[in-house]
């Protein structure tokens, strides 16, 4: 599948910036939409949040912030790979290409939103002049674990959505649910006992506390968490994409 | 299969099956969870028993790298499926099939279009889609555009487009992929008559490029000059394979007579009208007042409507269009155009015919429509869109000494030819 996907990486690049740009044409704010979604939830967490949740002795905003740009990026490659299969129908039904590049190709276009996303963290770093140190070079690392996290994720739910149709309902709580098992407005160490060990095997937590600490000198990464984390999104991929290739030849049938 | 094999496409014994009606609970997970919870608890979980059908039935075919194959067969017959299959949209329940090299399936032209990219960034999208590199669009790129007839509105986006200019559009990526193997299914219901002459030209000059193609089609003139061999599916299974000429008279032979005696017409879809009063048959005579073996071009027809009134109606009036397979009319008779005044009508069951002294209509497929308007205010009471179809077949020896050209058109004129010297 991954040889398929190399091969159709031309394929993927227009799908993606279909996606991409089909999203900022349409949307009223465009581009800056991308950054629009973490500032204004960042501002709602400092608001209602800042004070009763600890921020790891952070400024609010960045705490906040610094979280939201990887979830941001991991509920929305979620949803829309989960649903690419379904929203391209046509194109399944009509014509053969690798269709693992659908949901791929979601995630790549989430990952612009990302990029665009974080350029705004350096400027709100800056603002509370916090100087980044050499820790900064994992959180490109931290991303790609995420990559794969969201497109093992999306790979599995793109598919269960066409094998079972009632899915796609309980997708949206899933996600939201994700947020709160997540560590986006509490920082893990506030966590003890099994909901620690619990937050320690889930691989969002891992990445989103790291991509937090690596921008952060204040906060130390904790790598065996993230080492930990980026083995089992390893996993989810494989996963994902095993159980994604079991069903891919029905898709046509099923859609 | 290797590259040095004498075939483009090995089907060896595929059969393909589909769930019918796919029963509400199959595709849900809740209910997939029950039954897996049953079965763990040692109970019987209810057996899957979800009607299924063969679309496709133990067919095996070889098509050689530059053949150029027709496939024809009624609605339903499995011709699309084969194309999927052949396409790896679909795969084969049972059977095995090989494609050497590229394929590329025009199942639709402008498959993948996004309707708020512009007509450039269609092109790319859609020849991405398709199997091309963004080398090889760059390259084709003048060529497609020119050949499309779109090039002032190669920066609007598609949504502004008419139809046609989007299948132009489509045709043209398609046109332009050089695949190994070419699929196409019907693009030629749509589009206008020269439209329809370039793309049967194309598929032409793909096929003499040394390519195979597998061309699907009711058009059974445009398979005909196009293809030198034919394949007629029936319900799923090979019927006949062979020179185009042959496999086509036979299937002819069989379908022109394949609406024998009354058409009931009281279960067909996408009936519309306010149902005042509905058509119950129809039927197809010839002059002995029979149904025709084989209706001819110049044959008399009569084509004898059943309708029953519910309510009493004031002056119902009928027709009876006559489609081209192109979807155009080519003729559209009906009785207050004709000075046919039914007046008041009780409920009941009636019988009307439409008498046609000599039928001027080359040979083909026309798909009829059958309508029944209220006088006044013209609405529709019963409409039944192409609800079924008119297969006139080549005109005998007396009619017409030599065999029709191709491109012989729709109307089969009563003309004559005198030499004035």
């Amino acid at each position: 599948m991954i040889s398929e996907i190399l091969r159709s990486r031309e394929l993927l690049y227009f799908l993606s910036w279909r996606d991409v740009k089909i999203r900022y044409k349409q949307t009223l704010l465009g581009a800056a939409w991308a950054v629009l979604q973490p500032l204004v939830t960042m501002l709602i967490f400092t608001l209602v949040l800042a004070g009763k949740f600890p921020t790891a002795g952070l400024p609010g905003p960045v705490f906040y912030y610094t979280a939201l740009v990887p979830w941001i990026f991991f509920a929305g490659s979620i949803t829309n790979a989960g649903n690419s299969l379904i929203a391209n129908t046509d194109l399944i039904t009509k014509v053969y290409f690798p269709r693992a590049l659908l949901p791929a190709s979601t995630v790549l276009a989430g990952l612009v939103d990302l990029l665009i996303a974080a350029s705004l963290m350096l400027v709100l770093l800056a603002i509370y002049g916090i100087v980044p140190d050499a820790e900064i070079l994992v959180w490109p690392l931290a991303v790609a674990a995420l990559v794969l996290l969201a497109l093992g994720g999306g790979m599995a739910v793109a598919a269960i959505n066409v094998v079972y149709r009632d899915v796609k309902y309980a997708l949206p709580f899933a996600v939201q649910s994700m947020l709160f098992l997540s560590s986006v407005f509490y920082p893990m160490s506030s966590l003890t006992g099994t909901l620690r060990t619990l937050n320690y095997l889930n691989p969002l937590s891992g990445i989103i506390e790291t991509c937090r600490a690596s921008v952060v000198p204040s906060v130390p990464i904790d790598w065996t968490h993230f080492g930990i984390s980026v083995f089992l999104s390893a996993c989810v991929f494989v996963a994902g994409a095993a159980y994604f290739r079991s069903v891919e030849r029905r898709f046509a049938d099923l859609v | 299969m290797r590259q040095d094999s004498k075939y483009a496409v090995r089907v060896q014994g595929v059969s393909k099956q589909y769930r019918i009606g796919a029963s509400a609970a199959e595709g849900m997970l809740r209910d997939s969870i029950t039954r897996g919870l049953k079965r763990l608890m040692g109970r019987d979980a209810k057996k899957d028993d979800a009607p299924t059908i063969w679309a496709v039935k133990d067919l095996s075919l070889d098509i050689g790298k530059e053949e150029v194959v027709g496939v024809i067969g009624r609605n339903g017959s499995g011709k699309t499926t084969l194309l999927k299959l052949l396409s790896k949209i679909t795969y084969p329940t049972e059977g095995r099939i090989d494609v050497a090299g590229r394929v590329a399936s025009l199942v639709e032209v402008g498959t993948g279009f996004h309707p708020e990219l512009s007509g450039r960034e269609n092109v790319y999208l859609n020849g991405s889609i398709l199997g091309l590199k963004r080398k090889e669009i760059d390259a084709r790129f003048d060529q497609i555009v020119e050949y499309s007839g779109v090039e002032a509105f190669l920066d609007t986006p598609v949504k502004r487009f008419s139809t046609g200019m989007r299948l132009r559009l489509g045709f043209a990526v398609a046109a332009h992929l050089f695949p190994d193997v070419l699929l196409v299914d019907e693009v030629l219901a749509v589009g206008d008559a020269e439209f329809q002459a370039k793309c049967l030209q194309t598929m032409g000059e793909v096929g003499r490029r040394g390519h195979a193609v597998v061309f699907v089609s009711h058009n059974l003139e445009a398979v005909e000059n196009l293809c030198p061999r034919t394949i007629w599916l029936d319900r799923g299974v090979l019927r006949a394979d062979g020179p185009s000429k042959d496999v086509i008279a036979e299937y002819l032979r069989e379908t022109s007579v394949a609406p024998k005696g009354t058409i009931d017409l009281t279960e067909v879809d996408g009936r519309e009208g306010t149902g005042e009063a509905r058509f119950l048959g129809l039927e197809f005579l010839d002059a002995s007042g029979t149904p025709p073996v084989a209706t001819r071009s110049g044959d008399p027809l009569t084509i004898r409507l059943r309708y029953e009134i519910l309510e009493t109606v004031r002056g119902p009036y009928f027709g009876v269009t006559f489609n081209s397979e192109f979807g155009s009319i080519v003729a559209n008779p009906n009785t207050w155009s004709s000075g046919v005044d039914l007046g008041v009508v009780e409920p009941g069951v009636y019988t009307l015919d439409l008498v046609i002294d000599r039928l001027h209509l080359m040979p083909g497929t026309y798909p009829i429509t059958l309508w029944l308007n209220r006088h006044g205010d013209d609405i529709s009471m019963d409409w039944l869109e192409s609800c079924t179809v008119l297969q006139v077949a080549a005109p005998t020896a007396a009619v017409l000494p030599r065999p029709l050209k191709r491109r012989a058109g729709t109307v089969f004129l009563d003309a004559k030819w005198r030499p004035m010297g």
